[in-house]
Parts: structure tokens; sequence; C-alpha cells
């Protein structure tokens, strides 16, 4: 029988209602009285010198407030940079400045140059039309490899060359050499990982407003982490100190990683406001978003797996390059290290791994974390690479699997992780069920009868989330924390308001965050709100992303909550003139072991807020806990995954007939929520293998910047899921036993996607062993005719 | 700036607009009907549909001025007469249909008007009918499950999960 309520129920959520009508209170739905409107002159060039800017006619325009050009932002900070990769000769990686407006040149499609503030955004609009921009044109670095060759013109001129760093990691080089030369086989695949734009739907949006009176600033943003932008902004952009700052990221409409880094319209928006001493609001249109939002991916990969001649994995060796695009957005150097490189050893006990990865600056726009950051683009090629090593070797890929799998944990990786928790046969076991794998063979007759070709894909995967312990970042180059924090509130009347570092933008923690404490103290939950998104109302949290909300935030959730239970119980030993340790809780009441006696949570709390008969001279008045949570380990979900195509021969088109998702989340506190979680990755997967790719021209030309290039998936483009997190091993350093599941869907379901369709194609005596994503009509049917 | 005036919500209503304004801009900046969302601007991703004269429309495509006279319905006037969620709003949040909320108005908006003229569509007839509202969070499956639900259709056979 499912739980009504509390830790395991499904929930309905509460933040559900005031979406539903209306009602929910977006970045974009904030005025502020005498607000301006600023637009922004972007760049058309991906590469030019800056020769002069003449605003003297824009500035006479009707309403048109102020323009601002680079060199209003002389002096000030750029743009910083939160983690510092350090090289394979120990050297810092490249670090190029990143000003809020250009300054000399523009170094990509959508660079901004000026921004015209004026009274409406179409009389900024117009006045942009009549700013004077001289850009002398250069040639752009737009390919990875060839902007790393002598003569590729440099995007930075004052680094020596387009090399951000050089990084190797894993085990001993000559070791894993050495494994190579000695392999039975030795599979080995190109690839590449392609470059993809976020799109949450909601574009991003900053409001900046300042007031004269207290000399404070409050930017409202389309933020995943408020404090993180308070601390970046404040401290190194514009110096603002940072209880002068406040900054609140409201109802956001997704984000997926694009909304985590600190982005030059917010510094704008929040400078200029100061400077004008009016509310300064900029909204993205989505064009906008494609040539700001930083994106994701963009890696192209050699992998090369060894085997012995009974097939296991006795080596794995890879070469990456990894596209920074032409600044280093906040978290871009550790996602093609870090969060990729740690991910190599997958499921499987491979004993020697070596991980090479060079990021490269492009004339393009920044890359940084996408969902799963790195762990797509790690699971893409191990599982894609296996799956060739499983053809080659005339083996079933599943069996080849699970001969290799790590079965006893904790098991430290050679890529420096230690998985404490997993159970991946039971995971592939359930997986086999729910897709219903014996009976593809049938389906793949039905499918032939009608004249197409069916695949069946299958993949592992697993993630390192719950980012992250801060001590170790700090050793591999974060420049921030990554704890989290949550303040538990008990008002006089019992009710609890719990402000929390994390954020929700689709992940419904207003919903699920209360039923954990709801759990706890055997109160109902509605008994119980989350206040988050405002630096001046929540404790100096972290944000939200790498999975991390529940398993970092809720506990630290978890903590304070046990707090106020053990101020909690003093209160009720005192009212009930018994020792402390003989109260117990439940079901909101307060009991005395032994006796009948108990006393209910409201007069608890009443107490404590109206200290008449209470132990002041023990503990002080009110019931209010604040506790800050820092990681021990990352957390490591793991899961399989089925998915079955069929292709139509005469034109490529490629349809998901059957997609299963097997996932261990370790314990979940909100079933349907999790469901919800990895429909959504899932769908986004599908998205990434078969439809959607970021693409430029030769020049730098941003030629898919709209929903009319760009291909999103939408309703006709996937099947109904099939979802299982019945495999369940709970995280072992967490209170709640709770692993993160918002990444994935997006992390497990590109390669399944892949598999299948290269196994499409092989039933029909096509000989392809790879094809790129995404695998459009064009390129399937394209690799059919050889 | 002309005087446009329509009936929103049932509720008559005048505001001043440019020729260039938009009927979502009216909704949104002139009569703060801030439920009605705009997620691009080449009138693909449905986040603005609204119903005009009982037809589902894209508030970005349609001047302000071309709805001169007309009954529009937004978002902010689907839920039922004592304020409680209306069938389709029920079935949303019963199957979790939203995450981020930012595409959900837009999608309620149409899945009301292909109700209308479809009473009970199939599975393919939903999918179908929603390409023209993209969602990015929910991978459409519970999305299209709140849809069958609201049409009164079994979902628990269709959508296992």
């Amino acid at each position: 029988m499912p739980k009504d309520h509390g830790i395991g129920a499904s929930s309905k959520r509460r933040e559900d209602v005031r979406f539903l009508t209306g009602a929910g209170q977006y970045t974009d739905d904030i005025n502020v009285q005498g607000q301006t409107y600023v637009h922004f002159i972007r760049s058309d060039v991906a590469h030019g010198r800056i020769n002069g800017i003449n605003t003297s006619a824009a500035e006479a325009m009707p309403g048109v407030i102020r323009i601002f050009t680079g060199a209003d932002f002389e002096g000030i900070g750029g743009l910083p940079c939160g983690w510092q990769v350090t090289d394979r000769h120990g050297e810092p990686m490249k670090e190029p400045a990143h000003p809020v407006l250009a300054q000399g040149k523009v170094r990509h499609v959508g660079d901004p140059i000026a921004a015209v503030v004026a009274e409406s955004y179409a009389k900024a609009r117009d006045a942009a039309e009549a700013v004077e921009v001289d850009i002398e044109e250069l040639p752009a670095a737009i390919d990875m490899k060839a902007a790393l060759e002598g003569n590729a013109p440099k995007v930075h001129d004052d680094l020596a060359d387009n090399l951000c760093y050089d990084w190797a990691f894993g085990s001993d080089a000559a070791e894993v050499d050495a494994a190579f030369s000695n392999a039975a086989h030795v599979t080995t695949l190109e690839l590449v990982n392609q470059r993809l734009v976020a799109n949450p739907m909601e574009p991003r949006v900053a409001v900046g407003d300042f007031s004269r009176a207290t000399d404070e600033s409050t930017l409202y943003t389309t933020s995943q982490n408020p404090h993180v932008i308070r601390l970046l902004m404040g401290a190194f952009v514009l110096g603002i100190p940072e209880h002068k700052l406040r900054v609140v990221a409201p109802d956001v409409g997704g984000g997926f990683g694009s909304k985590i880094f600190h982005y030059a319209e917010e510094a704008f928006c929040t400078f200029a406001a100061r400077q004008i001493n009016r509310p300064v609001k900029w909204t993205a249109s989505r064009s906008e978003a494609f040539l700001s939002d930083a994106q994701g991916r963009d890696h192209v990969t050699k992998i090369e797996l060894a085997l012995d001649a009974d097939n296991n994995f006795t080596a794995l060796r890879t070469e990456t390059y990894a596209n920074m695009g032409a600044y280093l957005s906040t978290f871009a150097p550790s996602v093609p290290t870090w969060l990729h490189g740690t991910l190599m050893a997958g499921n499987y006990k491979t004993p020697l791994i070596h991980v090479n990865v060079k990021a490269v600056f492009t004339n393009t726009v920044p890359v940084d974390a996408y969902r799963g950051a790195g762990r797509p683009e790690a699971t893409y090629q191990l599982e894609r690479v296996i799956d060739k090593a499983a053809r080659e070797r005339g083996v079933d890929p599943i069996a080849l699997r699970r001969q290799n799998f790590v079965t006893e944990f904790p098991y430290a990786t050679p890529v420096a992780v230690e998985y404490d928790t997993g159970d991946y046969v039971a995971t592939m076991d359930k997986l086999e069920e729910i897709a219903d794998i014996a009976g593809f063979e049938a389906r793949r007759k039905e499918s032939e009868a009608r004249g197409k070709l069916r695949g069946l894909g299958v993949n592992c995967y697993i993630e390192a989330c719950g980012i992250a312990p801060s001590n170790l970042v700090g050793q591999l180059g974060a420049r921030a924390g990554l704890y989290d924090a949550a303040t538990v509130r008990v008002n006089a009347t019992g009710t609890i308001s719990v402000m929390v570092g994390a954020h929700s933008h689709g992940q419904g923690h207003e919903t699920a965050f209360p039923q954990v404490v709801a759990e706890m103290l055997g109160i109902d939950e509605s008994m119980i709100d989350i206040v988050h998104g405002d630096s001046s109302k929540i404790p100096f949290g972290m944000g939200t992303y790498g999975s991390r909300s529940i398993a970092v935030c809720g506990s630290a959730m978890v903590r304070a909550t046990e707090k106020i239970i053990a101020k909690a119980k003093k209160i009720a030993a005192h009212l009930m003139e018994a020792s402390e340790a003989d109260i117990g809780i439940k079901d909101g009441q307060f009991t005395v072991a032994g006796t009948d006696k108990s006393v209910a949570w409201g007069d608890v709390t009443l107490a404590a807020y109206v200290p008449h008969n209470y132990p002041l001279e023990e503990i002080e008045p009110g019931l209010e806990e604040t506790a800050f949570y820092d990681p021990s380990n990352f957390t490591y979900p793991a899961g399989a995954y089925a998915c079955e195509v069929e292709v139509d021969p005469d034109t490529g088109k490629v349809t998901v007939e059957r997609f299963a998702a097997a996932d261990d989340f370790g314990n979940i506190i909100n079933p349907m929520i999790v469901d919800g979680q990895v429909h959504g990755g899932i769908g986004q997967g599908i998205g990434q293998a078969l439809m959607e790719n970021c693409a430029y021209d030769e020049n730098g030309q941003l030629i898919s910047a709209s929903y009319m290039d760009y291909a999103m998936p939408r309703a006709d483009d996937v099947p109904f899921y099939t979802v299982d997190h019945s495999c369940q091993t709970p995280c072992t350093h967490n209170p709640l036993g709770v692993k993160g599941c918002g990444e994935a869907g997006a992390i497990g379901s590109p390669p399944a996607v892949i598999n299948a369709v290269v196994d499409a194609l092989q039933s029909a005596g096509h000989n392809v062993t790879h094809i790129d994503m995404p695998a459009s009509p064009q390129r399937v049917w394209a690799a059919m005719q050889g | 700036m002309t005087t446009v005036s329509m009936t929103v919500n049932g509720k008559p209503v005048s505001a001043e607009a440019e020729g260039r304004t938009l009927l979502v801009e009216f909704l949104r900046d002139g009569l703060h009907l801030t439920g009605t969302h705009v997620g691009c601007d080449t009138s693909q991703c449905g986040a603005c549909v609204v119903h005009v004269n009982g037809e589902a429309v894209k508030a970005c495509t349609m001047f302000a001025q071309e709805a001169e006279g007309a009954e529009v319905t937004t978002i902010e006037g689907m839920a039922n007469a004592d304020g409680s969620l209306n069938v389709i709003q029920q079935a949303f949040q019963d199957h979790h249909g939203l995450q981020c909320g930012f595409c959900t108005p837009g999608m309620v908006m149409s899945a009301a008007a292909l109700l209308k003229e479809n009473p009970k569509p199939s599975e393919a007839e939903i999918r179908d009918y929603l390409e023209g509202n993209i969602c990015r969070c929910t991978g459409y499956h519970n999305i299209v499950k709140a849809i069958l639900a609201a049409s009164g259709q079994d979902v628990g056979a269709i959508a296992a999960e």
C-alpha cells in the first residue's frame, strides 16, 4: 500500500495551483515602479575589432535615457570563472578576461557591444537601430581542432594560442599503454557529442533596482542559485558589498544548467540601475537566448577499449577535445574534466583508465554545464564503445556489460571516485523485465512485416551527483564551497517555514521538502512551507544543479530539523516534568516513555514563544535552527536503459517506439516527482540523439538560432516511457539515503537511442558501426547508402 | 496609440496600444494578465496560447488591434466559477503534467481547444495536436496522460509507469 503522506508518498504538487491558474510570478512578471528597459546591441560577426561606436544620433531619439558601451565598464571587473583547472604540466588553465560589454574586440556572434536604456523596449530597439558600430571583421576560429593549429586566428590576442588547458587524468599512461599492447582485442571509436542549447522555456530575464536611501541593490533574475550570483557579481564584478546586494530568483521557468551561471546582462542591469538611479529591465527574446545562454556539450572524442581473450575490460583510453567557446563561463572548465573524466569507469571494473582532455577557445558562444554536464559525454562514449566491442566480438551486449559490472561496494575506481553503493545486476534485471527484452525479436518481425527496420539499444550509466564535498572540489580547483543550508523556523502555532538554499525551477521542492520535515515531526505537510530564491530570506546556500537539492540541501534540512526536535524535547520534558531522555515524538505528540503522558506539538511550540512555563535558565526561547551540510562524498545513482527504434529504410526517419529506464536513486521522497524528472531527462536525451544540433557555419554564424532551425522535441517525437526506481541501494553517507534523480534521464538515454539505431541498420545488413548525433533522417539515410 | 477594447475573461476592457503592439503584450503589459507567457519569437513554442472567439490563437502572432471587439480567454479565466481548478487543470495536477510551469498555460489552453473539437482524442491525436506547444521539462509523458485523463479516458492502462 503506497504511503499517502510523508517520505515515499506521491503528494500532489502544491506549486501547481499557481502555475495552472496563471498566478506564477516569473521574473518577467515583476515590474518595478519607474523601470526602464534595455536592449543589447550584439555582434553579428564571430570575430572583429571594434573601431568605433557612434551613439550620438541614437541618444537624441525619443525615450532614450542612456547608452552604455564597453568604455563604461573600464576598471570594473569582468565576469569571473568559478573553477580553475590545472593542466597536465601543473600549470593553471588560461583564463582570459570576459568584459560585461565588449572592449576592443568581439569574439562571438551575440557578444554584447552596447546597451540602449530607454523608456520602453520598443524605444530602446528603435534607438539601437541608430547606433553606428564600426567593426572590422577578422578571421574566426570555429572548428576546435583547426583552432589549435599554428596558423589559426587567436580568439584572445594576449594568449599564446587557443588552448585553454591540456588535462590528463587517471591511471599511469604507460601502464595503460602497456595494457593496450597486451590486449586480445581493442575497439576504437571516434565520435562527436554535439553542441546543444539547454532551452528552458522561460528565456532569461534580469531586473536591476537600486535604492539611494539604503545604498542597496536588488537583482531579480532567472537563476538556479541566487547566492552564487550575489557572491560572484558583488565580489568580483561590481564591488558591491554582499550586505548591500539582494538577489531574488522567483519562479523560474526551467534551467537545466543554463541558469547556474553569472551572465553579463545581470551585472549590466544591476550596474546601470545604480548609474541612472532607476530600475533597468532586460527580457531576452528566444533569438537572443540562442546567442547568449551558455551552450552545452560539444566534445569530439576518440575512445579505445582493451579486452582480454575472455572479453574482460582491461583498459580504457580517451582523447577529447572540449569546446569552451569564446570566454570561460562560470563553471565551464570543470565540465570536461572533473565532471567527465571521473565518470569514465562507468558501471565497470576496468582496472586502468587514462583520460586526456584539451579545452579549446573558439569564436562561438561560451559552453558550460547542460543537464548532466560531462556525465552524458562520458556515458555516451563508454556505452557506445562497449556496444561496438560486443558487435566486434560477436557477444551479446547485455552479457558483455554484465560480465564486467562492478559488483562489490564500496568500489574505488581508477578515476578518483569511490562508489558507496549500487547493484547494477539488479537494475539490469529490472530493465530486462520492464523493457520486455525477451519479446523484442517478435516485435522486430512485426516491424519488418511492415517494411520497417527495428533496433534494440541497451546501456548502463552511472553519475556522480549530489555535488559535492567542498574540501574535495577545492582541491580540484573549485572557487566555491558546495555545501548547502537550511533554516527551520517554527512559528508559535506550530506551522513551519523552511528557508532553503536550493532553488526550485520545476523540481517540486515546495512539495517534496515538506514531506521530509512532516515525516520527522509527525505533523501534516500543509503546516510546512518552503521559502527559496531570495538571498535576503534564506541562508547562504549554493542552489540547485548536479542533482544535488535533496541530497545536499535536503540533508541540511534534516540536520536543522533534528536540532528542532532536540530543543523541542527539552521543552516537552519541562512541560511534562519528565526526563528529557524519556521523551519521544510520534504523530505530532511528545510522549514520556512508560507513561500515558503527552503534549502536542503546538503546545510545545507555543511554549517556546510564550515562555511563561519554560526552562529559561537552560535554553533560550524560540524555536528556529539552521544547519549547513557539506557532503562527505558524491552520490552515485545508476541504472540501465533500453530503447527500441523503427527506421524507415526509404527515408532514414527514426521513430522511438519504446523506451524503458530502470534507475537506482537510493531512497525516494516523492515517486511521482521522480518519475517526472526521469521522463523529462529522457525527452531531452532523445532530443539530443535524434534531433537537436547547435550548428555554426565556417564563419561562426549560428545557423540554428531559433525554433525554426533548432529541432526541439515535440509531443509527437517521443513515446510513453516505462520507468522504474524500485531498485534502491540507499546512499550511505547522507541522512536520507538519497542519491538524486534530476540528470539521470538525460545521461542515460542518448546511447540507448544510438545503439538502437545502429542495431536496426545492422539488422538489414548495413555495415554501419556508428552514426553521430543527431541521427537525423538525412544522416541515417546516407549511412544506409554505404 | 489607439484605444483597443475587447472582452477578456468575461470582463470588458480597454487600453491604449500601438499598431505594433501584440495581443500578448496587450494582455501582459496593458492588462497585467501575466499568466500568458512568451517563450519564443517565431510562433513555435505555444506558451502564449489564448482563446480568441473560442479558437486557440498564439497571442504573439496577432496584433492587439486585430482583437478589437473579440472575446478573449486567458489562463486566468479557466478555473471554475468557485476558483477551483477545472477538469483539465485538475488533471494536470493529478498526473504531474507540469514541472516549471512556464509552458503550462499554453498547454492548458491548447488542451481545452483540442477537447472542444475532439472530446475523446487518442494518444496519437493528442501528440499531433500539441505540435505547436513545446515543453522542455516533462518529456510530454504526463501532459499527454493528463489530457487523456481530462477527457475521461482510463490512463492506468495506457500510460503504465
